[in-house]
């Protein structure tokens, strides 16, 4: 047709796009590149050549592998957490039994969901208080008051303190996405199996596991992209203590590069991310296309 | 029939199990309002009581402190965001989805690819970028960041919505004689109001919390958003955690109604995306 035959017109609507896209997301990305290869400071102009020299001092820097520890476990227990029993509690709102208390559920679990990471970062901050915290205080109220700690102030604790929050906050959001994945299985496959006698059970592992394996595919890599991505909360609750026993790679990035004035270490550190993330999604995309081609 | 609907001992157990993890989700944020309302005091001696008296100075003060500048901040960046990102992005989707034209693919994936690119990558060398503009420490150093990032997704968004509205009103209106620019602002645009309206609270949600970029981009006190006003709350109130408590309900008070009140397009737009944040 005529009316959408004219490709000036057409280049001027997509040109606004265009334009931001290629100046704010692609130009700096490969701007960074050449940044991680000369040292210079966050104000001024000077820069000098140094090649790989970051590079180097990364993969020789012990903390380099604490924060990838760190990244890794978060989205180990992510997946486990989020992909998991985000799982089993869309299936459960699923089931005709308790599918009408589905909306107030959904609405609850979703709702931490919508509220920024620092807020959630603060609120658990004071929830893991060693005094005034509501987990201390908890813990004394039922009598286990030796197991109680300053959740973020001993490193063998903090990480782990920061993942359980983010959990807190993200399980309800993975739980939305499986349940519109299982709302577009076919009933009769539960009908049949339950006039076969299957219990809810043997429904789940038979039925929707199997049904839904894309989107647990799919939210797993989400998931462990997520994890490779974290900064917020780790820099809002402990910034990286204590020691440097919380560091994960992007608060290593902002440390070296906003804090100790090394930008082209913070550039180093940006293109590993780069790298780690995109072949994620690399993968995500290649298992994408190939359930598209099913 | 009945069967399925009736009480038994391991439903009773599941419904149990559900109902703790909601007052797991439900119980911190109401402590966070309800400290709100408490002195310090109350704060560590009744931990689960409610307030002996409602202290309404708490989040009187937490708004002067801070909370009501950042808060004003916020909403100038998140609803210029929110609008350049609904223009532009409509445009490029009325284009990829209704021109033909060579090369068209390209710029498909060229601007969708940009969901695949996350922002700490580009953190450092946009902060250099912004400053060679003349923009950084401004509030277009972070309108315009939050516009590129939200483009990818908004764009796939209203083009995947505008592929499946009928073509013969546009048929119809250009016999008529519109050009494409009128079909676009009369027709396409108005048929549209779901999805941006979809576009818009998911837009208007990650900018609104968005604490990277506005941590990096932003010195000046007066330009900073609430996520990182925050931070900056919690070091001068240093132990008045009641205030900052007023102040963390204060600022998630928006989001939370947005979500009470439009939860259906929220999660239509969130299901089809498969992206997180």
């Amino acid at each position: 047709m005529k009316l959408y035959g004219n490709k000036k017109t057409a280049l001027l609507f997509i040109a606004p796009a265009l334009l931001f896209v290629l100046l704010f997301i692609y130009y700096p990305i490969v701007q960074n590149f050449f940044m991680s290869l000369y040292r210079w400071k966050a104000f001024g102009e000077d820069r000098i050549w140094v090649g790989l020299q970051y590079y180097r001092r990364i993969a020789q820097d012990p903390v380099f592998y604490t924060a990838l520890t760190n990244n890794f476990l978060y989205a180990l227990i992510s997946i486990v957490f989020q992909v998991g029993f985000g799982l089993v509690i869309a299936a459960i709102l699923e089931e005709t039994f308790f599918r009408r208390f589905q909306g107030f559920f959904r609405t609850v679990f979703f709702m931490p969901s919508v509220i920024s990471i620092t807020v959630v970062g603060l609120l658990f901050q004071l929830i893991y208080h060693p005094s005034i915290g509501l987990l201390n205080n908890f813990l004394k109220a039922i009598g286990l008051e030796n197991l109680t700690r300053a959740w973020l102030g001993e490193s063998g604790s903090a990480m782990y303190a920061i993942i359980a929050s983010s959990q807190w906050q993200y399980i309800g959001y993975i739980m939305l996405l499986f349940l519109v994945a299982i709302q577009k299985i076919p009933k009769e496959l539960y009908e049949s199996a339950e006039m076969d006698g299957a219990g809810a059970f043997q429904r789940f592992i038979h039925i929707t596991v199997p049904q839904v394996k894309e989107t647990i595919i799919m939210n797993s890599i989400i998931t462990v992209i997520g994890g490779f991505k974290v900064f917020d909360e780790v820099y809002v609750m402990t910034a990286g203590g204590p020691g440097r026993s919380t560091e994960v790679l992007a608060t290593f990035l902002y440390r070296s590069g906003f804090r100790n004035d090394e930008m082209g270490m913070a550039s180093a550190i940006a293109s590993i991310i780069f790298v780690i993330t995109f072949v994620l999604t690399l993968v995500q995309l290649y298992i994408n296309r190939k359930i598209a081609e099913e | 029939m009945s069967k399925a609907r009736r009480w038994n001992l391991s439903r009773a157990l599941v419904m149990l199990a559900l109902i703790i993890y909601a007052i797991l989700i439900i119980y911190p944020l109401l402590w966070m309002l309800l400290s709100g309302f408490k002195d310090n005091q109350g704060l560590f001696l009744d931990t689960w009581a409610l307030p002996k008296t409602w202290i309404w100075q708490n989040y009187v003060d937490a708004w002067n402190q801070g909370i009501g500048r950042y808060f004003v901040n916020s909403v100038i960046v998140t609803v210029s965001s929110v609008i350049l990102t609904l223009i532009v992005s409509s445009c490029a989707a009325f284009a990829l989805a209704r021109f033909e034209f060579r090369g068209q693919n390209i710029l498909l994936i060229l601007i969708i690819g940009g969901l695949m690119l996350s922002p700490q990558v580009s953190l450092v060398s946009l902060f250099k970028f912004l400053q060679k503009l003349g923009i950084y420490n401004t509030y277009l150093a972070l309108i315009i960041p939050y516009v590129a990032y939200r483009i990818p997704f908004t764009t796939f968004l209203i083009r995947s919505y505008m592929l499946s509205l009928p073509r013969e009103v546009e048929d119809s209106a250009y016999i008529d004689g519109c050009t494409s620019l009128q079909v676009f602002a009369k027709i396409i645009m108005p048929m549209s109001k779901p999805i941006l309206a979809t576009g818009a609270l998911l837009a208007a949600m990650s900018c609104w919390n968005e604490f990277m970029f506005a941590l990096v981009f932003i010195e000046s006190d007066k330009y900073k958003t609430i996520p990182v006003g925050l931070m900056n709350l919690r070091g001068s109130l240093s132990t008045d955690w009641t205030i900052l408590m007023a102040g963390l309900t204060l600022s998630v008070l928006p989001m939370i109604i947005i979500f009470l009140v439009f939860q259906k397009q929220l999660v239509r737009g969130i299901t089809s995306g498969g992206v997180k944040g």
